[in-house]
């Protein structure tokens, strides 16, 4: 039990919970205190420092929508749209109760009546706008990975391709998905013209810009990946007679997978970034949305509601970054290499 | 006809002025069933040689016949086992070793492929690790498996890279009997590229020292006509053995030496003048001491 949670915490990157586990179980508790002091005590500090500071200067700054919040009002914020979202819930159940017993009546009465089965059209609670973001960006995220391996893998195998590729790469990496949103926008409208698809348009405006800027990491390091395998690997594949499917299966993708998942790491946490200022211009209902429909209703709760989206956004990538640590090292053959 | 033949082989990397020539007109014939050993200095060109003869370079000039046929790119019926074992760290040992089965027999059932590696992990003494991965074998066990990735493609010849010269002297013990003990029973050609004269000596029919390169041929030959089996610790005390050591050594270490002399090169110093800034051309200005401060 013990040895199984370490490894847990060990392999999320998230040593610090250790000593406390160890003092849990009755290791001598001196270092294990002192450990903690370290690895917890020190970051600890420096967060109420943070709020202190935080605290004490925002309320010196007047704005039009009152002082700028501290930690307290934000802390506040974040409750108060968490009950938001229990009551929004609570009324989505008993709407749906209401749907039901009316519908049961309608059939005693007349079995062959055709009972009508409406959704509930209340407003997105922000529990909602944040799986509404997940689920843009693992779209966006998903679309960049199947467009950028196959082409970062074609890359890394031939010269010509990189070549060819290269220019493009290099054209397009730095731009911003402000930029990209608008062409976005306008094509999407042009062809996906159904009004009652599987997705919104918005979901897919977002998602598409996303991935346009998150899919030159995972490219750029698959390409380098492949084109940087150990040789006497390859010397392995050429003494063997492996055919050019079995070499790339057996052996060069098993020995990218390391740098593979770093560029996807770092894409997904490009496209987490990103996705605030898609979300925000496309209308998509997630957090970016959120943020801009706070700061066009400008309340006196406003300033600190998006400060709660702020920290969101961060704990939430925080996650997904351990996510993809664990699945760095799930997948690699080194398992000491891979730097949290 | 011998079974591999090089005939005035030359081998060198680079263009134009970084051009270095490795090996050159190398003749070495090999016969069906022999064991030979070639000794040399770190950097005289060894692997070099290897990797003509198992077909991952080309010549430059010459020839490498295999049973009088050029040799064109690496083949099934000549075994490698590399310096560091090269074996691949995501398979276990016992994928590793199927990996050059597959390739070898196609179009054997899976439960016979299954056998096969099984025999020849075995043989190794590698059984109990045939789940493990590389990385949690030792040296010598990883240069096993090596040895059993060659030994079960059923090569008609095997080639050694150095393949013992990163392990501790224990483990190189055991594993050249082990070598020396699989390839007495099915007499394989086998070819040993070593630094260790010892090494050579217990192993070989014919040892035939590589003169350091660049430029490098190869010496004279010597015949080991020590009775097999060889024992390691009796050989300590074979008048044959302590007499053929020796010759070979005292080759070894003239020609080092020679090379070594050959190597002092005359270096001419530049021709140096300071420059002053600014003096040459013209005089300083005024404005130009302003820039510079």
């Amino acid at each position: 039990m013990k040895t199984i949670a370490i490894k847990v915490l060990t392999f999320t990157g998230m040593r610090w919970g250790v000593p406390f586990i160890k003092l849990f179980s009755g290791e001598e508790a001196k270092t294990q205190l002192k450990e903690i002091g370290q690895t917890v005590g020190i970051p600890l500090a420096a967060i109420v420092t943070f709020l202190f500071l935080w605290s004490v200067t925002a309320s010196q700054i007047e704005t039009s929508l009152g002082a700028v919040p501290g930690p307290i009002q934000v802390a506040e914020q974040a409750k108060s749209l968490w009950i938001e979202h229990v009551e929004e819930r609570a009324k989505a159940d008993a709407f749906y109760e209401r749907q039901e017993i009316r519908n049961a009546a309608k059939l005693a009465k007349n079995p062959a009546a055709t009972v009508k089965i409406i959704d509930y059209t209340g407003k997105p609670t922000y529990w909602d706008q944040i799986i509404t973001s997940l689920k843009t960006v693992f779209m966006g995220f998903v679309i960049a990975s199947l467009i950028a391996l196959p082409i970062g893998v074609l890359c890394g195998l031939s010269k010509n391709a990189m070549q060819a590729m290269s220019p493009i790469i290099q054209v397009f990496k730095p731009v911003s998905p402000l930029a990209w949103l608008p062409i976005v926008t306008m094509i999407v409208s042009a062809v996906y013209v159904t009004n009652d698809g599987f997705f919104e348009k918005s979901f897919i405006i977002s998602a598409i810009t996303v991935s346009l800027c998150s899919l030159w990491a995972t490219l750029i390091n698959t390409s380098l990946g492949v084109s940087s395998v150990n040789k006497d690997y390859i010397n392995v594949a050429r003494v063997l007679q492996l055919s050019p499917m079995k070499k790339t299966f057996k052996i060069v993708l098993p020995a990218t997978l390391p740098l593979i998942f770093t560029g996807l790491r770092i894409s997904l946490g490009v496209g987490w970034m990103v996705l605030i200022a898609a979300e925000m211009l496309a209308q998509n209902p997630g957090l970016g949305k959120f943020v801009w429909d706070e700061f066009q209703n400008g309340s006196s709760n406003s300033l600190a509601r998006i400060m709660v989206a702020v920290f969101t956004v961060g704990i939430i990538g925080f996650f997904l970054d351990r996510i993809m640590v664990a699945l760095q090292k799930a997948v690699s053959f080194d398992k000491g290499a891979v730097v949290a | 006809m011998a079974f591999l033949e090089l005939n005035n082989v030359s081998k060198g990397y680079g263009e134009g002025k970084n051009r270095t020539e490795v090996l050159r007109n190398i003749n070495l014939h090999i016969n069906e069933g022999e064991f030979v050993a070639i000794v040399g200095f770190t950097g005289s060109g060894k692997t070099t040689l290897v990797s003509l003869i198992n077909g991952l370079l080309m010549p430059d000039q010459g020839e490498v016949l295999f049973k009088g046929e050029p040799i064109t790119g690496p083949g099934h019926e000549r075994g490698v086992i590399f310096q560091n074992y090269s074996l691949l760290p995501w398979f276990t040992v016992f994928q590793n070793v199927v990996l050059a089965v597959d390739e070898v027999f196609p179009h054997m059932s899976k439960a016979d492929k299954e056998q096969h590696v099984k025999k020849y992990v075995e043989m190794v003494n590698l059984t109990p690790a045939l789940e493990k991965r590389p990385a949690e074998l030792s040296g010598g066990m990883r240069q096993r498996v090596a040895v059993a990735r060659a030994l079960a493609m059923n090569p008609e010849m095997l080639i050694m890279d150095e393949p013992l010269s990163a392990l501790d002297a224990l483990t190189r013990g055991t594993l050249q009997e082990e070598i020396i003990k699989i390839w007495d029973e099915n007499k394989r050609t086998a070819l040993l590229i070593t630094n260790d004269v010892d090494e050579g000596i217990l192993m070989a029919d014919r040892i035939i020292p590589l003169n350091p390169g660049p430029n490098a041929t190869l010496g004279p030959e010597f015949e080991i006509n020590i009775e097999r089996p060889r024992d390691k610790t009796a050989l300590n005390s074979n008048d044959d053995f302590k007499k053929t050591r020796n010759e070979i050594i005292e080759y070894l270490m003239d020609i080092g030496t020679e090379a070594k002399t050959k190597k002092i090169n005359n270096y001419t110093l530049p021709d140096l003048k300071p420059i002053m800034p600014g003096k040459i051309f013209k005089k300083r200005t005024e404005k130009d001491r302003l820039k510079y401060f």
